[in-house]
């Protein structure tokens, strides 16, 4: 019924997402999240408020952690963007995702990919060696079942053996 | 989000032609509060223009010995900046205490110092506000108001500035840099944000399509002893009840000069120069700290939920020069 | 995979062996309900009230219909009438009786069928486009004229209609109780306190927003959906939309995060599949942030005033815990404050009631430990207060009043360990350090306060069906619909089984979320376990038991002729006791029967043994605060909670859920607070930068302790569920360090610091102050 203004009409995008290309035509407002998740069927990228509010959505653009949520799609073109899905080598798990299964760090599973790839960021980040640190520099990234203690652990458990 | 078309401008000059062309384009840096603000439909451009590309992103110090900052660096590397972290402690921590890790790297220079008040009103399309709707009232004068400003205040507006670091660069006297139509210019910080008055829709004085280059920070030897104290109402990732950024020369127990700006309980971010004047040539301590703070409040003025504020910005002052005085740098 | 490996018999119940769903949570793997992909999909978006009450004069949908991608706009205007709900109101139902009330959609819905407006944010229109991006927009778009109505919005003006609830609370416990002579022990006493707590309209916000995808095909509807219930689901899409259930599947592999919201099918459930059904195609609705303040439930507000008396040694004389609750003027919904009250003090004189206020607000619903969270704050906190007043340690104080058995019903307890949990608590804890007067302690520049209080949840239990199938390579498929939200029962269902047949648990697969799947009840109320997991038990026993008689009645089998008893499995093998090395596998035993497998069904279902037995957990938890003396800031330095919960079927999982239930209770301390513009309606705070919830820096090292508790009553597994006897008692606890840190007694969650530092002088003072005015015994 609706009849496609200029504005609505799909722009051609081209993504680089965990080391492949993707070619996508996609409404200029869809964010990195909708074209991750409704798109490309990278569902492990997490829609928790759609706001940069919740840090369910973080994956990496050129190594660095930042909110897929509040990225448009177009505007991440250029940049090399990691999701939890790319995290893993050769079918190897990343030793944080690792040692969030072994602290247990997750009830629900819906914040854990993106506590993930914030932890795994975090590793390249200044951030203090102490777990009230790495409160701090976690605290973009909710968990609403409360397994802070054991995401803590995990990273912790982490950093301990890759950066002693 | 309204529909928008987009371009990405690889010079500052195509930047502006384009804005010049459409009164209704916005540039998008970081789009930590833009993008937001568009799916909210508080933002309605028809055209994006990314700035990202533009090369704004070094930090430099000047001849005269202050620090310039492209408007496209990160919070983050900001924060971590050396020079930063050794000349200006408190514009470090004022970053580090905003928003997120994912946040901070996607937030520039530039866009902190244009993020949107965090007003629940203004956020809300379906409430009256002033600053989104000229003329439509203010939702929060008489509303749910325990996180509104209490300075600077009009009755058309009471929403505060988000920003902490802008709390830091206004207390050190920034300056931005600008490109608009009519050519480059330097605005002081203290001059960019405008007070609501009868006109809370008009934040700023950029001109229309006008675009921060980069900020810079003159040279103030004494801001190496400087200190940021945010209070919040959770450990982290809130906005501040109450803020202060602080930087005291003391001379043998004397203060000999000082910067103060409060955040949390302005309209703009709140440079506090009658703070300064109290502290200003008296002994450092308790006393001079209460006196000081009971100047920057002096005009506060209280709504129905955020009286507890004007108490609290004191004590967060009093707090953040204590502390400053107890932890020289 | 490092987990631990059960060896031998002795079983991996009990082990923390790593969740058996990790793997796929922690690669994204895990598909949860927005995400299941279907060819054709639409997106639909709802329209919501900016009015609290009134009437809809007209939807202007014309400039949504125009814009780019939309597909159908649905109003009252246009919105097929449900005949269900239309024989509903004929035969007097008015959509306003209690919860559920025999409503045809279970909760009080917003379906379109009316143009009346009962709160602000209420579902009023759904916009139905080809993209996510189109459908958000156009929903923007939609321009409606209301002719409003002054609402009822805040519980402290509405407090003098209170009315008295008069139905059974939760179907089965009366609304008010009256034992012995509340006057004669109040006369009696030396020492009284009588005080009114408030706790405020709170949202569970789990992390996964609310989402349903409908798929019709024929006069058949598929729906994906984010519940706790799928089979409360089917029954209420059945009956609204006049069909079979039959014709209904629901499935819910995932949920990310319920908390209770998820326990009720709200409207957009509904709204999906009818959506679905108009349009010809398959329809996804999520749910916005702001949107889960309202339409999805949320904790009421309540004003509880307890009363307790008690003499000089701290014997209790008498006891009195009224509460009042918001409910909406949709439904009567009733949080449940007093049920603790009633059993948890041996008090021969006591009187409990529950109120109920209507706002125009979205219906409240189950949140986590709904009634015990809300009610212990109270109940806890004066319990606090009286220590004070009789200067006594509070756990001796509670001691003093233990309950030896059931103190309403007079049946013994199944089984209690409180008292082990205050005493082991107070050891590990550390609780001897605390010197008991106000702003007493210090640590540098910080106040530091420790608090406790009692932790208690009933072991619910339901109905519910399982079945074990063994399969000829030697895997097991459990199947029962009930629901991993996140509490590990594909983990604790898994493990049971295993041990019930004798496989290893990698060998398990158990499928959940499905009414495809045998019956099972919601999950929610700490009874998954209970209830499911001792179907689940029963079917996986029933399917050894007939693997065991296929293996003895075989003559080709080494195991001909042995005695039922006699034969063991271990690691999926068959073998006698006493002669291990004869034996076979699972998969000889079936390959040499034609390859089927073998099924087994079990219903199972609580018995007699509740009429003989009260049934409850018990817990103790610590807190140490440290209060900023100037600011008035609150952080938790540590918690520490022991429980008594029968059986822990895996210690890792349930660590992790009791933490959990304790961080949750830190954020209804310290800073969970829905807020609502008392002159609209409007939530103010509907989005997760500004309703707080506890981030990681709010959040220290928990402590979880379990006491060794042996239940042979509750259930088949001597399990009592865990999922929310963590939340309980914590906001009592923290209030209560918070007032040993400070002397001020704030009765009005949440504790921010606005409440806390006024009272504070700058200049610290040692006498003990009140946040909010006190009557009666103070300090």
């Amino acid at each position: 019924m609706g009849t496609a203004t200029e504005h609505g009409v799909a722009v051609d995008v081209e993504l680089r997402i965990n080391g492949a290309l993707a070619r996508l035509a996609l409404d200029p407002r869809t964010t990195l999240l909708d074209a991750l998740r409704e798109h490309l069927r990278l569902t492990g990228t997490k829609k928790g408020c759609d706001h940069g509010q919740c840090g369910a959505c973080t994956v990496h653009a050129d190594g660095r952690r930042v909110l897929a949520c509040l990225t448009l799609a177009v505007a991440a073109q250029g940049k090399a963007i990691t999701t939890i899905e790319g995290l893993g080598r050769d079918g190897e798990l990343h030793p944080m995702q690792q040692a969030f299964l072994d602290h247990d760090g997750f009830q629900c599973g819906y914040c854990t990919p993106g506590q993930i790839m914030s932890a795994v960021a975090l590793l390249g980040e200044p951030c203090g060696p102490n777990d009230d640190h790495v409160r701090e520099c976690m605290s973009g990234n909710l968990c609403r079942c409360g397994a802070y203690a054991n995401i803590v652990a995990a990273i912790q458990d982490v950093r301990r053996r890759v950066q002693p | 989000m309204h529909p928008f078309s987009f371009t990405t401008a690889e010079t500052a000059a195509v930047a502006l032609r384009l804005a010049a062309e459409d009164p209704r384009a916005r540039y998008l840096a970081g789009g930590t509060t833009l993008v937001d603000l568009m799916k909210l439909e508080v933002e309605r451009p028809t055209q994006l223009i990314d700035i990202t590309a533009l090369p704004l992103t070094e930090v430099t110090t000047l001849p005269n010995g202050a620090l310039r900052v492209g408007a496209m660096v990160r919070n983050s590397d900001l924060a971590h900046n050396e020079d930063v972290r050794r000349r200006y402690p408190m514009l470090s921590q004022a970053l580090l205490a905003g928003a997120s890790g994912q946040l901070r790297n996607m937030a520039t220079t530039g866009g902190n110092l244009l993020q949107r008040t965090r007003c629940p009103y203004f956020r809300d399309t379906a409430m009256p506000c002033n600053k989104r709707e000229p003329g439509t009232g203010c939702s929060a004068l008489h509303g749910e108001n325990r996180g509104h400003a209490v300075l600077g205040t009009s009755e058309a507006c009471i929403a505060t500035h988000p920003s902490d670091m802008a709390v830091a660069l206004v207390a050190l006297d920034a300056a931005v840099r600008t490109a608009g139509p009519q050519g480059e210019r330097v605005i002081p910080i203290a001059e960019l944000h405008r007070l609501p008055g009868g006109h809370p829709e008009i934040e700023t004085t950029l001109a229309p399509g006008e675009l921060i280059t980069a900020v810079e920070i003159p040279a103030l030897p004494f801001a190496a002893r400087s200190l940021y104290v945010k209070v919040r109402d959770r450990a982290s990732y809130a906005f501040a009840l109450a803020s202060a950024a602080v930087a005291v020369d003391l001379d043998k127990g004397v203060v000999r000069d000082a910067r103060v700006a409060l955040g949390g309980v302005g309209t703009v971010p709140w440079r506090s120069r009658a703070a300064e004047d109290a502290l200003h040539g008296k002994p450092a301590g308790a006393a001079t700290y209460r006196a000081a703070a009971e100047a920057a409040l002096a005009g506060a003025v209280p709504r129905e939920h955020n009286a507890f504020k004007i108490e609290l910005a004191r004590r967060t002052l009093v707090r953040a020069l204590t502390r400053l005085e107890a932890n020289p740098a | 995979m490092t987990a631990p490996h059960a060896e031998g018999t002795a079983g991996v119940v009990g082990t923390p062996i790593n969740r058996v769903d990790g793997m796929l949570k922690i690669t994204g793997a895990a598909r949860y309900t927005a995400e299941i992909p279907l060819e054709g999909l639409l997106h639909a978006v709802m329209v919501t009230s900016t009015i609290a009450r009134g009437e809809i004069e007209e939807i202007d949908t014309s400039a949504a219909e125009m814009s780019a991608g939309v597909i159908r706009v649905m109003t009252p205007d246009n919105t097929p009438k449900l005949e269900s709900l239309e024989k509903y109101q004929r035969e007097g139902g008015k959509g306003t009786g209690g919860s559920g009330g025999g409503r045809p959609t279970g909760r009080a819905l917003s379906l379109f069928q009316d143009k009346r407006v009962e709160y602000n944010g209420q579902p009023i229109a759904l916009v139905i486009a080809d993209s996510f991006e189109a459908a958000t927009h156009a929903a923007s778009l939609v321009r409606v004229k209301y002719r409003a109505e002054t609402p009822t919005i805040e519980m402290a003006s509405a407090l003098p209609s209170a009315y008295p609830y008069t139905q059974k609370v939760l179907g089965r416990e009366p609304p008010a109780t009256r034992r012995g002579d509340l006057a004669a022990g109040l006369a009696a006493a030396d020492v009284r306190v009588d005080e009114a707590y408030t706790t405020p309209m709170e949202n569970h916000n789990p992390m996964e927003m609310h989402a349903t995808i409908a798929a019709w095909d024929g006069d058949h509807v598929t729906l994906w959906d984010s519940t706790q219930n799928v089979y409360g689901v089917r029954g209420t899409i059945a009956k609204s939309l006049s069909i079979p259930p039959e014709n209904v599947r629901v499935i819910s592999h995932f949920i990310g995060g319920a908390f209770g919201s998820k326990g009720s099918a709200w409207s957009h459930v509904v709204l999906a599949a009818m959506a679905a059904r108009e349009v010809g195609r398959p329809v996804k609705i999520v749910v916005t942030r702001r949107q889960m303040f309202g339409p999805v439930g949320g904790r009421p507000h309540t004003v509880q005033q307890v009363t307790l008396g008690a003499t000089r040694d701290g014997t209790l004389t008498a006891l009195r815990h009224d509460s009042t609750s918001s409910t909406s003027t949709l439904e009567e919904w009733l949080e449940s404050c007093v049920l603790a009250t009633r059993i948890l003090y041996d008090c021969p004189n006591e009187e409990t009631s529950h109120s109920l206020v209507r706002l125009n607000v979205g219906t409240p619903t189950y949140m986590r430990a709904p009634g015990e969270a809300t009610g212990l704050f109270a109940l806890e906190s004066a319990m606090d207060e009286l220590a004070y007043a009789l200067e006594m340690d509070p756990i001796a104080l509670r001691l003093k009043n233990y309950a030896e058995a059931d103190p309403e019903s007079g049946k013994p307890w199944s089984s209690k360990s409180l008292r082990e949990c205050y005493q082991w608590g107070a050891e590990h804890f550390g609780w001897s350090r605390r010197t008991p007067t106000p702003r007493s302690m210090r640590e540098g520049d910080e106040l530091v306060g420790y608090g406790m209080a009692t932790a208690t949840y009933p072991a619910n239990r339901m109905p519910a069906s399982a079945v074990a199938c063994i399969l000829p390579d030697g895997h097991v498929t459990i199947k029962a619909a009930s629901h991993e939200l996140g509490t590990g029962t594909y983990t604790v269902l898994a493990q049971l089984a295993a041990d019930a047949i004798g496989v290893p648990v990698e060998r398990i697969e158990v499928q959940l979320g499905d009414t495809d799947l045998p019956q099972n009840p919601i999950s929610a109320g700490s009874m998954t376990v209970t209830s499911t997991g001792s179907a689940v038990h029963l079917a996986a026993m029933a399917a050894r038991d007939k693997l065991v008689q296929l293996a003895v009645s075989d003559p080709e089998s080494p195991l001909h002729g042995a005695r039922h008893e006699e034969v063991e499995i271990i690691d999926g093998r068959l073998t006698r006791r006493a002669n291990a090395p004869r034996g076979e596998t699972i998969q000889s035993l079936l390959a040499r029967h034609g390859g089927a497998p073998i099924e087994e069904k079990a219903d199972a279902k609580p018995g007699d043994e509740r009429q003989q037995y009260s049934m409850h957990a018990f817990g103790a938890v610590f807190v140490e605060v440290r209060v900023d003396p100037e600011l008035g800031t609150v952080r938790v330095a540590r918690a520490l909670g022991t429980y008594g919960v029968g059986r822990v079927l895996n210690p890792k999982t349930a660590r992790n859920q009791l933490m959990g239930g304790i961080t949750f209770g830190i954020g209804m301390a310290l800073m969970e607070h829905t807020r609502v513009d008392a002159r609209n309606g409007r939530y103010v705070n509907a989005d997760i930068a500004e309703y707080h919830i506890p981030v990681h820096a709010d959040v220290p090292s928990i402590e979880v302790l379990f006491v060794d508790e042996q239940d042979p009553h509750v259930d088949p597994i001597g399990a009592k569920g865990i999922g929310e006897i963590g939340m309980t008692g914590v906001a009592a606890a923290i209030a209560n360090a918070v007032f040993h840190a400070t002397g001020v007694r704030v009765r009005e969650l949440p504790i921010t610091l606005d409440k806390l530092f006024p009272e504070m002088s700058i200049h610290s003072s040692n006498s003990p102050r009140q946040a909010s005015p006190s009557r009666g015994f103070g300090s």
